[in-house]
């Protein structure tokens, strides 16, 4: 059912979005449809056109609710009208483009953004995000009425941006894409097994995105990059639940036919030349997954990759992950030094301090290796990279 | 169509700028407003004179008091505002952009 729901949701809240001209209103029709088939399919079983069953329900809800509320007069006429009637075969248009680029708006907070794209676009309950991200219902509750009431106060249109504003506006969408899919990999396994899976939900909006712009290479980057760390999820976790490192990863548990299908979307990217920062992190993760083994892997590619990003998108953690390269191509005394510099930009994060370590390890200075990996655990909550840390420690 | 004011941020350093950066700034907010005032688009706005002449009315202890200087003391400040009145907020967005300076857009509220 999740995976109807997240297919339907979007479509109808788009189309209802662009008949109502109301975001508020169009969405809490659909919640009200999702509502009514949460109670329904598990006793009737899910409808042979699931689509138009969530339409009908959500155009009967939503002229209750008109009713109810006199200021809704004219928006009762667009619902009432028979041509929003989806009983014949033909399915409603795809503006779920619109509706992606209206929740990633710049002028909605990044946490309004998550919510959301999720609610409108996937599906998602507000129970569903809160447990998502481990926030209190209410607090999701709140983000997504501020949300929706400055899309209305604000006039944020419903509509794809014109060429001039494009490219800023696609990376505000893979920046909330890649975020949720970041919260999602993190996930220790604390979510219940019932619940939707952050990392997959993040997935699937690029894929959706990639569908309906198939000529942005950094959307198909992106995917890539995720694609290859989804390939290799199996390997992430030991049996404890610590995090194992790429390093001592069972590459045998990598999913290998993924990997080599997301090989096929880089290919599609390399072919548009035009290259973006998530199309090269996509090369590094495949550098790593095309590699038989961690002795294999070939740094040299990585390291270029690396200097192209540092080019474009240069910042204290892509020089801190450009180091480890340069460790393996040019040395752990040069790797250090270029990592000595980040020290005041990135003294709070503990992966600075855990690379910190492993160099040092490296150079032979195990005292200071160690203070390194203390100072790294101190700086973490992750309980399944402080399993990792202390480990280290022991 | 919609209505935003645009409250343009200045830095007080602005003003002690050799006088031929400064022109040329000025020159370029009045071919900005010039273009949207041809558009039909400017439908008022003002530069204000500087920090130093502000001064803010508020009540303290019950009473309306005068205190020297800005509502909020900080290091950027309100220069000037436009209103203007365009389709949507990418529009309002787009003009915010093209104008040399921080810019804070704020929807207007209509009664």
């Amino acid at each position: 059912m999740a995976a109807v729901f997240r297919e339907e949701a979007g479509r109808l809240t788009a189309a209802l979005v662009k008949r109502l001209g109301d975001f508020n209103l169009a969405e809490e029709c659909v919640q009200d449809a999702l509502v009514s088939a949460l109670e329904h399919w598990p006793r009737e079983g899910i409808p042979n056109n699931p689509g138009a069953w969530l339409m009908t329900t959500a155009r009967r809800k939503g002229i209750d609710r008109l009713r109810r509320e006199k200021r809704y007069q004219e928006k009762l006429a667009e619902l009432e009208e028979p041509a929003m009637n989806t009983s014949s075969a033909t399915s409603l248009p795809d503006e779920r483009l619109e509706l992606i680029f209206t929740c990633c708006h710049p002028a909605l907070a990044r946490e309004a953004q998550v919510a959301l794209t999720l609610r409108s676009v996937a599906g998602f309950t507000t129970p569903e995000i809160a447990r998502a991200f481990l926030v209190p219902e209410a607090t999701v509750a709140q983000r997504l009425v501020r949300a929706k009431r400055k899309i209305v106060d604000a006039r944020i249109p419903f509509r794809v941006p014109d060429r001039e504003a494009l490219p800023e506006r696609i990376e505000e969408v893979l920046a909330v894409l890649y975020l949720m899919f970041n919260e999602g990999y993190l996930a220790t396994g604390d979510r219940g097994t019932h619940d939707r899976d952050l990392a997959r939900e993040a997935e699937w909006l690029t894929g959706l995105l990639a569908e309906l712009m198939p000529d942005e290479p950094e959307v198909f980057g992106l995917l890539a990059l995720m694609r290859f760390n989804l390939a290799r999820m199996d390997a992430r976790f030991d049996k404890d639940g610590a995090i194992v490192l790429l390093r001592d990863q069972d590459r045998s548990k990598w999913d290998r036919r993924r990997i080599d299908e997301t090989f096929t979307i880089v290919g599609r990217f390399l072919t548009m030349r035009r290259p973006g920062p998530y199309q090269l992190q996509a090369l590094i993760a495949g550098a790593h997954a095309d590699a038989k083994t961690w002795d294999a892997t070939r740094w040299p590619d990585i390291l270029i990759s690396y200097d192209a990003l540092l080019a474009i998108a240069d910042s204290p953690v892509v020089r801190l992950n450009r180091a480890i390269a340069l460790w393996h191509v040019h040395g752990a005394e040069q790797a250090y030094i270029e990592i000595f510099r980040l020290a005041s930009d990135l003294d709070r994060y503990h992966l600075y301090h855990a690379t910190r370590a492993e160099l040092l390890r490296a150079l032979g200075r195990s005292d200071e290796a160690r203070a390194a990996d203390r100072r790294a655990l101190e700086l973490t909550e992750n309980p399944a990279e402080r399993a990792l840390l202390a480990a280290r420690l022991t | 169509m919609a209505k935003y004011a645009l409250l343009f941020f200045n830095d007080e350093s602005f003003r002690d700028r050799s006088k031929d950066e400064v022109d040329a700034v000025y020159a370029e907010v009045t071919r900005w407003s010039q273009d949207l005032q041809g558009k039909g688009v400017l439908k008022g706005g003002m530069e204000l004179q500087s920090k130093g002449t502000a001064m803010t009315v508020r009540r303290v202890n019950g009473a309306m008091r005068v205190f020297d200087g800005p509502f909020i003391e900080s290091k950027e400040h309100v220069g000037g505002f436009a209103m203007i009145e365009v389709p949507d907020l990418d529009e309002a967005i787009r003009i915010a952009k093209a104008f040399p300076g921080g810019i804070e857009v704020r929807p207007i509220v209509e009664h």
